[in-house]
């Protein structure tokens, strides 16, 4: 591997936005009082009559995106995914949704990669109670280059879509000249003919799953890597056809196990395919203080934690 | 107001208050006493105030209207249709499956609609941001909105009535429709939200107190919001209402919140208003329609 690049995909957001800003001006961006940690002040900045700060009032603010969504705008509203998605759902299920309008949710601080502000900043159901909302398109990018291009699609998609963004700087996964995003389609990134399992991951596990990869590789294991950041829709058919290839499909994400990537995986599998699933996620536990990678090891997120307690199972295979 | 305005004013609200009866008995279900308190500010500004085109409903500089209540969908859908917005018959279909006349406004299925609502609280940002695209594309249309004495218990309400304020949101104008009755008491016992107009005031808004079941006061109330225009503070207008009104047996009672008149409630409702025979007529219209 070449020499790692950081990133965070908040950064790579407010980079997207200052160019969208400078191609339309039909794009308006609103934050509530998280501007700087989300980035969106940077676009606020050299856009001033387009970017409106809405104060620590989420419900309002998603009401105000729907108001200038239906008025023609192309409404970016940003704030932790704690406040941006959990506090006003309501709002996004009957204001925007159910109207398919033209709002892009944009959270960042998602998951328990917020690291030492605790329980209360981090958001691991975001996705799974977004994923219930008609309308709704999710997508959780591994790094800051897809990061980038998302923000920027989004923008061309109908309808509202949320993405899922995170604190840290993590590791840079793709070559910006080389990464196309396109709604509903993942990309594979590691694949063997006699792979026997496959990982399918999204956001910041995607390198998890690429450095427990490299673990079985080493073994003599050959696997099959999957960027999933496109949750709904999901890429059913290089699901099914990974299923096909392979013994075992082990979900990554760093989210609650219940309702996010590894129960969407579940329930097209079930019905279109049925395959062994492993979930890799949160279990049914509130996050808590520590540090990103200290949390990682505590919650069972680290490629060397997946490692152990994916080696049993897979001995069998 | 001269008299003949207030004469043909007069005559349609009566209609529009037989035809939410007749809808509600037809649908049996919805919500008569919301609708009846509401009904005269919506039919004013509609039939006065006002710039629309029916056959443009997307028209850019179009006046907004938004029914933050949107319990009170009736009162919108009698206006929206004698306005020309779409075809009286479609009336009768309120509430039935496949309507374009949900229990709730749509702005999906019905024309004239501006913005779906029924959860309270939002209706009020969704104008809100409106009004700032109003702002932004510097274009000089109004955006009315009205909202519930009880809905004012929702926080969202408030939030937005900072950030109205906030913005100068001075082209909005919000009808408060007092008609002090929530579905479990009266708003004073339920949860206060009196005095509703030095809230408002210490938000940051113009107040004004009106009868809004009296044409000449909701006329002086879009005057003093025109006043206000070009003021950078949005206006309040907290509009005292009878809840049921015009009906007797349904004025300021609670139980008249979400209960549909039955045959005999809307045969004797009619009558109250005059006009016991289109009861027949409109039974053998939706015969009619059925087929």
């Amino acid at each position: 591997m070449e020499k790692m690049k950081f990133a965070s995909t908040r950064s790579a957001y407010g980079k997207a936005l200052l160019k969208l800003g400078k191609e339309n001006p039909n794009i308006v961006v609103m934050d509530a009082d998280l501007a700087c940690s989300t980035k969106t002040a940077l676009f606020g900045k050299e856009f001033p009559d387009r970017f409106f700060n809405m104060g620590i009032a989420e419900a309002n603010m998603m009401g105000f995106a729907a108001g200038l969504a239906i008025s023609g705008k192309i409404v970016y509203v940003s704030t932790f995914a704690m406040f941006a998605v959990l506090r006003p759902y309501e709002q996004i299920r009957n204001s925007i949704a159910s109207q398919n309008l033209n709002v892009k949710i944009v959270a960042t601080h998602a998951g328990i990669s917020v690291g030492e502000d605790g329980l209360s900043h981090q958001a691991i159901e975001d996705v799974a109670i977004l994923r219930a909302i008609p309308n709704m398109k999710i997508f959780v990018p591994a790094d800051a280059v897809s990061a980038e291009k998302m923000v920027e699609e989004a923008s061309k998609i109908l309808g509202p879509v949320y993405i899922r963004l995170s604190r840290p700087d993590t590791p840079t996964i793709y070559n910006p000249n080389d990464y196309v995003f396109h709604k509903g389609q993942a990309n594979i990134l590691k694949d063997a003919t006699e792979a026997r399992i496959a990982f399918i991951a999204a956001g910041n596990m995607v390198y998890e799953a690429l450095k427990v990869s490299e673990r079985f590789e080493n073994e003599g294991i050959s696997t099959i890597v999957a960027d999933f950041s496109s949750i709904k829709p999901l890429d059913k058919e290089k699901l099914i056809s990974i299923a096909r290839r392979t013994k075992l499909i082990i979900t990554m994400e760093e989210h609650t196990v219940i309702g996010g990537l590894g129960s969407a995986v579940c329930e097209t599998l079930s019905e279109e395919y049925p395959a062994p699933v492993i979930r890799i996620g949160i279990n049914d536990l509130f996050g808590e203080s520590g540090s990103p990678a200290a949390l990682f090891q505590q919650f069972g997120l680290n490629s060397e934690e997946v490692y152990r307690r994916l080696l049993k199972k897979i001995r069998y295979l | 107001m001269d008299s003949e305005t207030k004469k043909i004013l007069d005559q349609k609200a009566r209609d529009f208050r037989r035809d939410i009866l007749l809808m509600l008995y037809e649908a049996n279900s919805g919500h008569p006493g919301g609708s009846l308190s509401a009904i005269d500010v919506i039919a004013y500004l509609f039939l006065k105030v006002m710039k629309f085109d029916p056959k443009n409903p997307s028209m850019p500089d179009r006046d907004r209207f938004i029914l933050s209540k949107g319990h009170a969908a009736p009162a919108l859908y009698v206006v929206l249709a004698n306005v020309g917005y779409y075809s009286t018959r479609l009336l009768k279909t309120l509430r039935k499956l496949g309507s374009p006349l949900q229990g709730h406004p749509d702005s999906r299925k019905l024309p004239g609609v501006e913005t779906s609502t029924g959860s309270l609280g939002q209706g009020i940002s969704i104008a809100g941001g409106m009004a700032l695209g109003g702002k932004l594309d510097k274009m000089d249309y109004n955006v009315f909105t009205m909202i519930g004495d009880g809905e004012l218990q929702e926080g969202q309400v408030w939030e937005a009535a900072m950030a109205i304020a906030h913005y100068k949101l001075d082209n909005l104008c919000l009808f408060i429709d007092n008609n002090e009755l929530q579905i479990d008491g009266t708003v004073s016992e339920i949860m206060n939200v009196h005095p509703i107009d030095e809230k408002f005031k210490a938000f940051g808004w113009q107040t004004m107190e009106i009868n809004g079941n009296d044409f000449e006061e909701i006329e002086s109330a879009v005057e003093f919001f025109k006043s206000n225009k070009g003021s950078g503070m949005p206006t309040a207008i907290i509009s005292h209402t009878v809840k049921g009104k015009c009906i007797s047996f349904m004025e300021n009672k609670l139980q008249w919140h979400g209960v549909a008149p039955k045959k005999d409630e809307v045969e004797k409702a009619l009558d109250e208003l005059g006009c016991v025979e289109s009861l027949d007529n409109w039974l053998k219209e939706v015969e009619i329609w059925k087929r």
